[in-house]
């Protein structure tokens, strides 16, 4: 693995853990920050030994948000050049599942980063937001598409025009967490539901992603199609023929992700 | 450092008094303001184990300075003064003790409902007085009131606006302990050391999951205590109290 600046990673049981570390400026993310973790991501989604990937903060901060420093200076046509949000997209193109540990601060660019996670779970301390109005800018790396996404027009124009940071409570209640965790345990109880997706046959998982993903974007039809193609695609596949044999014979799978 | 307030720690506890006592130290946004940064001071403060509230002179606290603010919307003085300082006590994960050497009014009654225990000086009364001026219990007295005593009890005490003894207050409930006027801080010291000694870690995660438990569900509940254990459980305190008792020796607990 490279020598990353603003992460930290490591692999164990089969979950390779990505720590964002930036302590003294409470995680803000930076351009760097993210072409490091989407490195990290695009390697340990290749990686064999690898089969769910957790991201985290620490204790005070999840990411407090962008490095305001690094953007003050520019112009719409350097940021046009630059093209930071292509690192951003490809987060987005991981087939193994991803969870967030999100403890503290998870504001502007942080918040964005948690939302790119399949899970999230979160410390009921952990506090939520878009503060960018207050900043007289705005979210841009899909901010406003994923926060209307999962709580609707309403209640997202509402939280992003008022900037104001939302409680765990609130976040769970909009669907935007999957679980509110102590925050001594945060990173603790995710790895253990981590292991126990790890557990599963990878190919389902892989391709129950990609069903849901899909889903959340286009029609009924559409999705349908495409679930009914990946279903039948996993009845080529060993781990079927293990799944449903084990099944029969009242014993445990040994999946092996062919 | 405070004009309102004197705040001091000795032995693990820190002591915040409300020092306005030529009125009964009734509170203004100073003192709000000056309350907020004690009590985040003495949550942050990893010497602190336990937190007294108290007043100086005759009062503990006389609710609402009616002479203070020009500002006719109550609602907003409640937003800015009165409640970030309640949310702000009942977010400290450390035993916060009211002392109540006099009188406690209005306010004064709401901010002692919100500490996680009362002593009270033979002396001390409760009131809430808000009725009286045509007002409604506020600063939390609403939520406090009636989880602390029951709600036909609270509805009376709120309604009637009743002056509540020391001795009526312990029989409500409403206090752990009534104390003679000359052993009252003695008291309050001893109880508070005692706390500070204890396994304080373990205090603040029955005191965060004991204010859930209010908004939650058994299973719910059931799974905060299993979180609540877990975490209790990696505690230095938990190691010391077993090996303690199987050494047959007083544990020393540090509150890690």
């Amino acid at each position: 693995m490279a020598d990353f600046q603003s992460i930290k990673t490591k692999v164990e049981d089969g979950i390779a853990l990505i720590e964002l570390n930036r302590p003294n400026v409470l995680n803000a993310i930076s351009r760097g920050m993210v072409a490091e973790i989407r490195s990290a991501f695009e390697t340990f989604d290749k990686d064999e030994a690898v089969k769910v990937i957790v991201l985290t903060g620490n204790e005070k901060a999840f990411a407090a948000g962008a490095d305001i420093d690094e953007m003050m200076e520019d112009d719409a046509v350097t940021l046009e050049l630059l093209n930071q949000f292509k690192d951003w997209d490809q987060l987005h193109t991981i087939k193994k599942p991803v969870i967030g540990a999100v403890s503290g601060y998870c504001f502007g660019g942080g918040f964005e980063l948690a939302l790119c996670c399949d899970l999230l779970f979160a410390s009921e301390k952990a506090q939520f937001g878009f503060p960018e109005i207050k900043l007289g800018v705005m979210p841009g790396a899909g901010g406003t598409v994923k926060l209307t996404k999962l709580m609707g027009q309403k209640k997202a124009l509402e939280w992003l025009w008022l900037g104001e940071p939302m409680t765990a409570k609130e976040a769970e209640k909009h669907g935007i967490i999957n679980r509110i965790v102590a925050p001594e345990l945060v990173v603790e109880v995710t790895l253990k539901f981590a292991r126990t997706i790890a557990g599963k046959a990878p190919l389902s998982l892989r391709l129950i992603k990609e069903s849901v993903q899909f889903a959340a974007d286009h029609s009924v039809h559409d999705g349908m199609q495409l679930e009914r193609k990946n279903f039948y695609l996993l009845f080529s596949s060993e781990d079927q023929k293990e799944g449903m044999k084990a099944f029969t014979e009242k014993r445990h799978p040994h999946f092996k992700g062919k | 450092m405070f004009e309102t307030i004197n705040y001091e720690s000795r032995a693990g506890v820190a002591w915040i008094t409300l020092n306005r006592p030529e009125k009964l130290n009734a509170f203004t946004a100073v003192m709000h303001k000056e309350m907020l940064a004690a009590l985040k001071n003495a949550g942050k403060d990893k010497d602190i184990r336990a937190i007294v509230i108290t007043g100086a002179g005759r009062a503990f606290c006389s609710g609402q300075d009616l002479g203070s603010s020009d500002n006719p919307d109550y609602g907003e003085v409640l937003r800015k003064g009165y409640n970030p300082m309640i949310q702000e006590l009942v977010s400290i994960e450390k035993p916060v003790i009211a002392a109540v050497n006099g009188v406690a009014a209005g306010a004064g009654m709401s901010l002692a409902l919100a500490c996680d225990f009362r002593i009270a000086s033979e002396k001390a009364s409760f009131i809430e007085a808000f009725i009286h001026v045509g007002l409604v219990p506020d600063s939390g007295n609403l939520y406090f009131l009636p989880r602390l005593v029951g709600h036909a009890k609270a509805m009376e005490l709120a309604v009637l606006g009743e002056k509540i003894s020391a001795a009526q207050a312990k029989e409500f409930g409403l206090v752990t302990k009534v104390a003679e006027e000359e052993a009252f801080i003695q008291e309050v010291e001893a109880f508070a050391v005692k706390l500070a000694s204890m396994p304080t870690k373990a205090i603040g995660l029955i005191k965060r999951y004991m204010n859930k438990s209010w908004e939650s569900d058994l299973s719910e509940v059931l799974e905060y205590e299993a979180l609540a254990q877990k975490t209790a459980g990696n505690t230095e305190d938990h190691k010391e109290g077993v090996s303690a008792f199987m050494e047959k020796r007083k544990p020393a607990f540090t509150g890690r």
